[in-house]
């Protein structure tokens, strides 16, 4: 990767960011498409009915190899890896000793090695904290030299059979090596939008190759940060410093789905005495969906109040959905307060807006189960 | 647009005597992409110059609009919190936000033409 002078990293697709009109903007460490000339809303709703294609090159590409991988990772995630499948992916965080989470991520069962995938804030910390827990003959290496191309949307599948026949019957979750058009890619059938789509690691150097074939497709259209925000708000996805962080437990984040029944009974985990006492009690406060009821969005950080005027939680995503075309919310209440349909309401510069606590995700989930 | 005068704040006001008509330019709309609300202020309020008049939100963030001078809100454009994207499609049109009676028109006098705003935002 390439540093600018303002200290921000390139991917191996900058140069065709700028081609294509990206207003680039620094985002964990790198300078990022926030949207193309279409607008956020165009490659929103791109997502939702054609194909996008993201940039998500940032993140961090890792491999843990050696016969000891699944024990050094099952120490430090929740996720029960024992028994993934070659060629499945599970979602998964960092916990850490408190029961706060350190970074959520994705993590492929590769055949004799663990994929992971991990946010560009976090990567070296993430890094740090493998390499310091690496035990026996585990080996953990960071794969700088390959880009992170999403291909996200309903029509997503047509356009890679085009140019990789038989991906189209890949299932949600299942990641493994793929060619493209004669270009070799590892692919998992996931994404962050909600929609069906796939996420293709790349060699940094085939990377603009692989995306000016897919951008060529009629149905595709490059899509930048802020619908890739709005899209997982609206499918009721964490963003990790935002709606998940240290100070968040799993439980409280509303992400007890991924702890396997394994792992339950068993803990071996990061904090696993704190998270499981909160899985089997309840916790003080849940991460609940919003939706207010005016046309006001509510931000990152807007209080919010119960009937009674007692401060009950706060804002942590917040925009517009377009897909719904009215703003959604996500946060986290007081137990007390987050029983769908739960009235609240939310302090908006200085004023009280009604909002309530509302099912995620906003926007059914559209993944190909096969 | 012309007939149009400037703030660096990136406002434009169309003023009539002692009444302006103020919204935001074709720059700033531009910059602030697909605009999904706006909170307009009351009429009646009393602006003060510089003091937040309105709030503009695109799909990503909050902008502030601050009041170009002081003065009275005599009407606001009560259309665009229905549509708010059209500030995006006719931002010194159909998209102005309201109308204020100033307390003393020579606060706008040296406000920048459309010569000048053009300049100015390609600095």
């Amino acid at each position: 990767m390439q540093e600018s002078e303002s200290g921000a990293r390139h991917t191996p697709l900058y140069a065709l960011h700028q081609e294509l009109g990206g207003k680039m903007v620094p985002f964990a460490g790198y300078a990022l498409p926030v949207q193309y000339a279409a607008g956020i809303m165009a490659e929103h709703k791109q997502a939702r009915t054609q194909a996008a294609l993201f940039d998500v090159s940032h993140m961090g590409q890792l491999r843990l190899e050696g016969d000891d991988r699944v024990a050094v990772l099952e120490a430090l995630v929740p996720a029960e890896l024992a028994a993934l499948g070659p060629n499945r992916q599970r979602y998964s965080y960092f916990t850490a000793p408190d029961g706060g989470i350190l970074d959520d991520l994705m993590i492929s069962n590769q055949g004799d090695w663990l994929s992971l995938v991990v946010n560009a804030a976090c990567k070296a910390e993430d890094i740090a904290h493998l390499q310091a827990h690496l035990s026996g003959d585990a080996r953990l290496t960071v794969e700088e030299e390959r880009a992170l191309i999403a291909l996200q949307g309903p029509a997503a599948s047509a356009v890679l059979a085009r140019h990789a026949p038989g991906i189209e019957t890949m299932r949600f979750m299942q990641a493994e090596p793929v060619e493209i058009a004669g270009i070799p890619c590892r692919a998992s059938r996931s994404g962050y939008t909600g929609e069906d789509g796939y996420e293709i690691s790349v060699p940094a150097e085939r990377a603009e190759d692989l995306a000016r074939l897919l951008l060529g497709e009629p149905e595709v259209e490059a899509s930048g940060l802020g619908a890739r925000d709005s899209l997982r708000l609206e499918a009721g996805l964490c963003l990790y410093g935002h709606d998940i962080d240290r100070t968040t437990s799993p439980i409280e984040a509303d992400l007890a789905w991924a702890i396997q029944k394994r792992r339950r009974a068993e803990g071996g985990f990061p904090g696993a005495e704190t998270i499981l006492k909160q899985l089997a009690e309840g916790p003080p406060r849940r991460r609940v969906g919003l939706r207010p009821e005016g046309r006001a969005p509510m931000r990152e950080g807007t209080r919010l109040k119960d009937g009674a005027g007692q401060d009950v939680g706060h804002v942590t995503s917040g925009g517009f959905g377009p897909t719904l075309g009215a703003p959604v919310a996500m946060g986290y209440v007081a137990a007390a307060a987050a029983a769908e349909g739960t009235e609240l309401q939310a302090e908006v510069r200085g004023k009280l807006l009604p909002c309530r606590v509302a099912a995620m995700p906003f926007v059914q989930h559209n993944y190909y189960r096969g | 647009m012309s007939g149009h005068v400037y703030t660096e704040d990136h406002e434009w006001l169309a003023v009539e005597g002692d009444v302006a008509t103020v919204g935001i330019s074709d720059h700033a709309q531009e910059q602030l992409g697909d605009i999904v609300f706006i909170e307009l202020p009351d009429v009646g309020k009393q602006l003060e110059k510089g003091s937040e008049a309105a709030v503009v939100e695109s799909v990503k963030a909050a902008s502030e609009i601050y009041a170009p001078a002081d003065g009275e809100v005599l009407e606001v454009n009560e259309a665009l919190t229905e549509e708010p994207g059209q500030v995006n499609s006719d931002a010194e049109g159909g998209g102005w936000f309201f109308k204020m009676k100033l307390s003393d028109p020579g606060q706008v006098a040296d406000l920048m033409d459309a010569a000048a705003y053009k300049s100015f935002v390609e600095g």
